[in-house]
């Protein structure tokens, strides 16, 4: 036998390098046009660097051009998919500046309103965060249950998406007589198709194996950072706009704050932010109910409170509680008709800058997970 | 030639031979129309909706419009793709899986070619869609491609191991790698099928845990290799958009497309090969005409394409170290000891 | 905590950079201060005892004509007040000292600031643009700008 001797490889000319890889703009997981620079080292993720402003429409720039009811449709094209929850601080946030009150009749329409679209809006999240995880079947029973919703939106205001039904001072029109009979009808498949959500995805091994313990997000950073939302009550902070600094009637109203308990995994993970969604939808559920009850069969115009003249002048920064998070527009009048600043504050703009914090040194695949349990819209981002 | 009845009516000539040859390839041809329905059709009733309705009764020529269109498509090259690399991988992707179904038979009385290495035969060929899938992805000259392919290379190659003690076993079982002698050792009623323990005294009753053991091995393996949910990671749309076939299109994607729809075929076949009596009737003798063979194996390898396609539409994606974990620290061990479980119970047999 | 105490107490701490306290009718109670010492008040409203200001809620740039100026909405998610916090730069010079490493958050607020407003943060380790395209001319959001014709060969307006 030959002797044995240590084999040097040559290691001279082999190098490795990372893999810098364009996921998006045109990608079927970036939920619209977001751009993620992502740098693998085979399938780990080294970084993430995203790149937005795709979709940039000049809304703030739009806003100084035009008048304050005028901006209201344009407030609708922020998230397009949850209009109502648009509308509602912007529209309080006027009302404060001029210093008008509406109804509660009025008040728990809007509350109705916005609560069907947050249902809506939490169901796109979980089922296109079930289609990120490969799961495309639940995606289609939630849409067949928003299309619900969205009917009875359209019944309401005229328009499917982009309502435009939130008025200064009051509301485009009535509701209504079968309102309150189609709200059950909602109330009652929305609650039996989550139960089906629940087996058919988020019980799953594969989905709970895929999800728990992904891009964990601590409490004291999701703070730092500004998350807010799913994205913060998930990381086990109690924060819920609709409770801490109540707007409209949700003072009167009986609801929970849900928060992630780290059931599957740690708290902070992905499963978690998509469990509170699905805790939220049911109660906002409840919401709508006890809502319900306050739409009393009144004469009330609910155009009457509209001001003929919308001319403030001051400054507020009014939020409310949007499915995503914080939705905040800070508005500045100087007693024209048009405003001299509207900011938006875009929770899913600020909730997308903490990925390059949670996913580094996940894989590749995880990136999408836990891009789809932020729930980015895209509209609202680039604004 | 017992096993095929052209031969026998036409004798050995070349027309017998490209008859023999012509015949897998209709059937390949009708059952990927019947199985793109099937999806596009289970898809739709999995999801509550109806599916394609408007062409011809029930939306059934549907799959016909489909390859219609994909025809029609533009053929695409990438300008940077290495052209000979990137043009031959549909074929050899189709080649791959269309060799399998020489040996797949269809009744006692006709088995293109009844050799008797058949289930290795298939083994070895399957291989070659790695290959394709491999030259595919790196020729395409794109990174979604080859974290796919490399994807697809390191599953199918693992999944392979176990996949394949599973064959060993069965062949240690019927003491043969015949298909036709696989399918013979499990003639009789349905409680003959290797899945229930294959023939014998009661002390065969002892392999039927090994043999479950093994069965759920080799179906979870061959929905891996076959780039099944859950394991369709090479092509995972959410992540790497369409892995290998991100940059074909027209005829080539419907190569590719088609293969994956021939594999299914070929993993069902073999499932009902090794586990479920092929051809024979579950009933004994009562319809176990050749005719009816044919009927009972198509449709015990159906139900599993069916299988396929309902996991399909409800279960979500495994990550790739999930898939990997399954593979190494899961079903080899298992198949290890169910193989040696068999051995030793062989003997005392 | 209401507003006035909030400025009394940045008063003490900080004497003359705490410019004034506004709380006029309309108005949002909202404390200006000198953008020289920005960082340092802002550190002292996030860690002070009693104050806390944990969250940061929202950072606006405006463009008040002669000046610009910089609008921080800040939250305390233990004491559950809110505070506004202004600073006015001059046009010529908008040089606001970044306090992206005080709330991480502000880092694309002020990404979004500077490239629609042109608000200089000084010590953002990445100001660049972010909603507009990397060669963009202008800052879009300045009453006097003026909207360019063409960009890369594309006609701009409508």
């Amino acid at each position: 036998m030959s002797e044995i001797r240590d084999v040097a490889i040559d290691l001279g000319n082999v190098h490795t390098e990372h893999m810098k890889l364009n996921v998006g703009p045109q990608h079927p997981s970036t939920h619209g046009v977001l751009r993620l620079m992502v740098e693998l080292e085979g399938e780990i993720v080294v970084d993430v660097v995203p790149h937005i402003g795709y979709l940039h429409r000049c809304f703030e720039k739009v806003c100084e051009q035009n008048t304050y009811t005028q901006i209201v449709p344009y407030v609708d094209r922020m998230d397009y998919v949850n209009s109502m929850n648009n509308e509602l601080p912007y529209v309080i946030g006027v009302e404060k500046l001029l210093g008008i009150t509406v109804s509660e009749r009025i008040e728990a329409i809007r509350v109705i309103c916005a609560e069907l679209d947050r249902i809506a809006s939490h169901e796109i999240a979980v089922a296109t965060f079930g289609m990120d995880a490969g799961a495309f079947t639940p995606f289609l029973y939630l849409f067949r249950d928003r299309e619900k919703i969205l009917w009875v939106l359209e019944k309401l205001s005229g328009s499917r998406l982009l309502y435009n039904y939130i008025r200064i001072g009051g509301l485009m029109r009535d509701v209504y007589p079968t309102f309150k009979d189609d709200l059950r009808d909602i109330i009652k498949t929305v609650r039996e198709t989550n139960a089906e959500i629940n087996n058919l995805l988020n019980d799953n091994k594969i989905f709970v194996e895929r999800c728990a313990n992904i891009g964990i997000l601590p409490p004291d950073v999701a703070i730092n950072y500004g998350a807010s939302g799913p994205m913060l009550r998930a990381s086990g902070v109690r924060h819920d706009l609709r409770r801490v600094d109540p707007y409209s009637i949700y003072n009167k109203l009986d609801f929970e704050v849900c928060v992630g308990t780290g059931t599957m995994g740690t708290v902070g993970d992905s499963w978690d932010r998509n469990w509170v969604r699905m805790l939220e939808m049911e109660q906002s559920l409840r919401i709508i109910e006890q809502a319900m009850e306050m739409i009393t069969d009144s004469s009330e115009d609910v155009r009457a409170g509209i001001p003929k003249r919308i001319a403030p002048k001051g400054e507020l920064y009014s939020r409310a509680e949007n499915p995503k998070g914080e939705l905040g527009f800070y508005i500045v009048g100087d007693g024209k008709a048009k405003p001299q600043r509207v900011k938006g504050r875009s929770p899913c703009y600020v909730n997308l800058s903490i990925i390059p914090e949670i996913s580094k040194g996940y894989m590749f695949a995880d990136l999408i997970i836990i891009l789809g349990s932020i729930d980015i819209v895209l509209g609202e981002i680039d604004r | 030639m017992e096993s095929n009845f052209i031969l026998e009516l036409l004798g050995n000539n070349i027309w017998a031979y490209l008859i023999t040859a012509a015949i897998p390839l209709v059937f390949v041809v009708v059952y990927a129309l019947v199985a793109i329905l099937g999806e596009l059709k289970i898809a739709s009733w999995v999801q509550d909706r109806l599916g394609p309705m408007r062409t011809g009764p029930w939306g059934i020529i549907q799959p016909v419009a489909e390859v219609v269109k994909l025809l029609q498509k533009e053929d695409i090259t990438p300008r940077n793709a290495n052209k000979p690399l990137f043009n031959t991988a549909p074929f050899v992707v189709f080649t791959g899986s269309f060799a399998a179904f020489a040996v797949i038979p269809y009744s006692s009385k006709f088995i293109p070619a009844d050799i008797n290495l058949g289930v290795f035969y298939i083994f070895a060929v399957s291989s070659f869609t790695v290959i394709a899938i491999l030259m595919g992805g790196w020729a395409s000259n794109n990174k979604y491609s080859v974290l796919g392919a490399v994807r697809s290379a390191s599953q199918m190659i693992s999944y392979e191991i176990p996949t394949s003690l599973s064959i060993i076993a069965i062949a240690a079982l019927s003491n043969t790698l015949s298909v036709s002698g696989i399918i013979n050792s499990q003639s009789g009623w349905f409680w003959n099928w290797n899945l229930l323990g294959g023939q014998g005294s009661a002390i065969k009753y002892l392999f039927i845990p090994f043999l479950l053991v093994l069965f759920i091995v080799y179906f979870v393996g061959s929905l891996a290799e076959a780039n099944r949910t859950p394991f369709d990671i090479p092509e995972g749309e959410s992540e790497i958009v369409g892995g290998y076939h991100t940059e074909y299109s027209s005829m080539k994607f419907a190569m590719f497309y088609f293969a994956e729809y021939a594999n299914m075929y070929v993993v069902s076949a073999m499932i009902t090969i090794m586990f479920l009596g092929g051809w024979n009737s579950p009933f004994g003798d009562f319809m176990n005409s050749p005719i009816w063979q044919a009927f009972w194996f198509i449709a015990k390898a159906m139900s599993f394409v069916f299988v396929q396609l309902w996991l399909r539409w409800t279960l979500p994606r495994v990550r790739v170290d999930q898939l990997m974990h399954i593979c190494w620290k899961v079903m080899l061990p298992a198949a290890f000891v169910s193989l040696i479980g068999i051995s030793l119970l062989g003997v005392i047999k | 905590m209401l507003p006035n105490e909030i400025f009394d107490k940045l008063k003490i701490e900080f004497g003359e950079e705490i410019i004034s306290l506004n709380e006029d009718p309309g108005y949002e109670p909202s404390i200006k201060v000198e953008p020289t010492n920005l960082v340092d008040i802002m550190l002292f409203l996030r860690d002070e005892e009693g104050l806390e200001f944990d969250y940061p809620s929202c950072l606006s740039g405006v463009d008040l004509g002669a000046n610009l100026g910089v609008v921080y909405n800040l939250y305390s998610m233990k004491r559950a007040h809110k505070i506004t916090i202004k600073v006015e730069v001059p046009k010529e010079a908008p040089d606001v000292p970044s306090c992206e490493l005080v709330w991480r958050s502000f880092d694309w607020h002020e990404r979004e600031a500077y490239d629609l407003l042109g608000i200089n943060f000084v010590g953002h380790h990445n100001l660049t643009r972010i909603l507009l395209p990397d060669d963009w001319e202008g800052h879009p959001l300045r009453k006097d700008y003026v909207q360019p014709d063409y960009f890369h060969g594309m006609k701009v307006p409508y």
